[in-house]
């Protein structure tokens, strides 16, 4: 078994009093896509930024490719790509120019640099942009700028924080096929995400984050499996009458959750279940059956939903 | 497709490794490759402010008050104000670059934190940009000597040392001034440097000798760092040299010092905590 690229053990963060990452672990192996998964403020980029030692933890253990980030930032850094949460561009020169001087900050030489410049502008696809100002570029585009500059440095593994929020469909595909080629390349990848689909999409292995703690942890089919059934129903009766019909259909599939906008009934079997919920009488004015997701995960363990 | 070429790991060890990666050159690289794009309109304002009160006070006034007395000797009136002058020049460089600037760069532009997302440590990045600032103040200073020299205002051979004393007026001022404004939260702090400047810049024995003040207020301008800088650069520039230069220069040490200290410290806490 080869040492892990990233092992953490009770790793935390305190702001003042404010605990933003409340004593967790986890190992990421070489070559795996890692996700941290958790709502807004449930602590992702604390721990991402404590990964890419640019910030301290309070306490706990951290080892980042063999090293302690409190001591040993530079050598980290020299080997991770980083993709912060915002993305933050150097505006002040042309689109070429930010992965080439992003380049000479890691100590690279200059060919060097200018050639990997080139091939990772087409990687991104921004050879036509070249030349462009940075603050002329889409969000997409500027997303997909600063995951190549992460690349630049040839990073044994990707951190990468929320990489596709705020992109349309159609890019985030795109984003992802790059993010599949990296991994495919062998680059660890770790990343945060809001998004179940994304999570599942990429992610071979993954931890649910709330509140600064893990609250599970495994692939998202087996998190899936674990902790929601095979398929689920979902019903709208209108937002006044759900609460009421949600007592009616009680006791069909396996757990019932009421959400203001709409009743789960999670079942191996949805259809069945919602023969079920029309033999009792009741009519709900849409209704559906879907696999389960990690959303539903997600309530389960939390008893809120991913996207608030 | 190229070979990939993996970042080299950086090599600095003792009390400086985790804050320092030995590349301070890649940040001046990047500012200079801004810099010769930027508006030279603005960089040159900063220069001429010391050129029209050469014209105005060396010639203008040097006319009524003929010379003054320097270590003993007489010194025309414009000679003596001119490495005065010079000594500001450095100054304005620098600070126009550690504050205005860095501030720019240090709120708006994100610009450490994304060298900090590198292999680079805070020192690298205080020195760079501080070297940066510094260059400016060169830039002043050199352009400001070319016209003394036009001028015929430098009595000495040992003149060409005003260069390097500039240079290390500018390097403190840019390791004071970027360590001032990594404590800056808005603009308005910016306000204040630059009217503290503006009193120390008058009194600094910049136009006349500071033995016309009691003696308190004498303690107090030569505990100034702008007085230093006059003090050394008209040394030079007359030829009077006096074993206080040496003084000054610890002072200016102590001041390079003490800011890229507290530069990267600050850094740190503010982009690595
Ligand atoms: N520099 C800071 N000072 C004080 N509190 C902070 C700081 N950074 C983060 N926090 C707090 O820590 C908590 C976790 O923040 P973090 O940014 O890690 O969340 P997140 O999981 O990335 O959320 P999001 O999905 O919104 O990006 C939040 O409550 C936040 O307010
Ligand atoms: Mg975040």
């Amino acid at each position: 078994m080869p040492a892990p690229v990233i092992e953490a053990t009770g790793l935390t963060k305190r702001y003042g009093e404010f605990t933003a990452v409340d004593g967790i672990d986890f190992a990421i192996e070489p070559g795996e896509a890692f996700g941290f998964l958790g709502p807004n403020g449930a602590g992702k980029s604390t721990t991402m930024r404590m990964i890419a030692a640019t910030s301290t933890r309070t306490s706990g253990a951290l080892r980042v490719l063999g090293f302690d980030p409190a001591e040993h930032g530079p050598e980290i850094r020299a080997q991770l790509g980083i993709v912060p949460q915002a993305d933050q561009l150097d505006e002040e020169l042309r689109v070429i120019d930010n992965l080439i001087v992003y380049g000479r900050y890691f100590g690279l030489p200059l060919p060097y640099v200018k050639r990997r410049a080139e091939e990772l502008l087409e990687f991104a696809q921004l050879t036509e942009k070249r030349k462009a100002r940075v603050d002329g570029l889409s969000g997409g585009m500027k997303r997909r700028l600063t995951i190549a500059r992460g690349l630049i440095n040839a990073p044994k593994a990707m951190l990468l924080d929320e990489p596709t929020t705020g992109l349309d469909p159609q890019a985030r595909h795109v984003l992802w096929d790059r993010l599949f080629r990296l991994k495919e390349e062998g680059t660890t990848l770790v990343l945060t995400t809001h998004y179940m689909d994304e999570a599942e999409q990429l992610c071979d292995r993954l931890v649910v984050v709330d509140k600064g703690t893990i609250v599970a942890e495994g692939s998202p089919a087996s998190l899936i499996r674990q902790y929601s059934t095979r398929e689920v129903l979902e019903v709208r009766f209108g937002s006044a009458r759900n609460a009421a019909a949600a007592e009616a259909i009680e006791g069909i599939g396996q757990r019932i959750e009421v959400l203001p906008d709409r009743v789960l009934v999670y079942d191996d079997d949805g259809e069945a279940a919602m023969s079920a919920v029309h033999e009792r009488g009741l009519s709900p004015i849409t209704s559906l059956v879907r696999r389960s997701s990690l959303e539903d995960v997600f309530l389960r363990l939390t008893g809120r939903s991913l996207i608030d | 497709m190229t070979e990939l070429m993996q970042a080299p790991a950086p090599t600095i060890r003792g009390p400086l490794r985790g804050i320092y990666a030995g590349n301070t050159r890649s940040v001046v690289m990047r500012g200079l490759q801004v810099m010769a794009r930027t508006n030279w309109v603005v960089v040159l304002t900063g220069f001429f402010e010391p050129v029209f009160y050469l014209l105005s006070m060396g010639v203008g006034l040097g006319a009524l008050i003929g010379t003054v007395e320097f270590y003993g000797a007489d010194v025309p009136y414009a000679a003596y104000i001119a490495p005065a002058l010079m000594a500001v020049s450095a100054m304005n460089g620098a600070v126009y670059d550690s504050t205005m600037n860095v501030f720019f760069k240090m709120n708006f532009a994100k610009l450490y934190q994304q060298m900090l997302s590198t292999s680079l440590g805070p020192l690298d990045v205080a020195l760079g940009e501080i070297l940066l600032a510094l260059f400016r103040g060169l830039l002043y200073a050199c352009g400001f000597m070319l016209v003394t020299t036009l001028m015929g205002l430098n009595l000495s051979w040992t003149a060409v040392l005003a260069i390097p004393a500039a240079l290390v007026v500018a390097f403190g001022f840019a390791s004071f001034g970027m360590a001032v404004t990594s404590y800056m939260k808005t603009f308005q702090h910016l306000d204040y440097v630059y009217f503290l400047m503006m009193p120390m810049f008058l009194l600094s024995a910049t136009f006349f000798p500071i033995e016309v003040y009691p003696a308190g207020l004498q303690w107090v301008i030569q505990a100034l760092p702008l007085w230093h800088g006059v003090d050394m650069i008209r040394q030079l520039t007359t030829g009077l040299i006096q074993p206080s230069i040496l003084i000054h220069l610890l002072y200016f040490g102590v001041m390079i010092v003490l800011g890229l200290w507290f530069t990267t410290s600050r850094l740190r806490a503010l982009f690595l905590r």
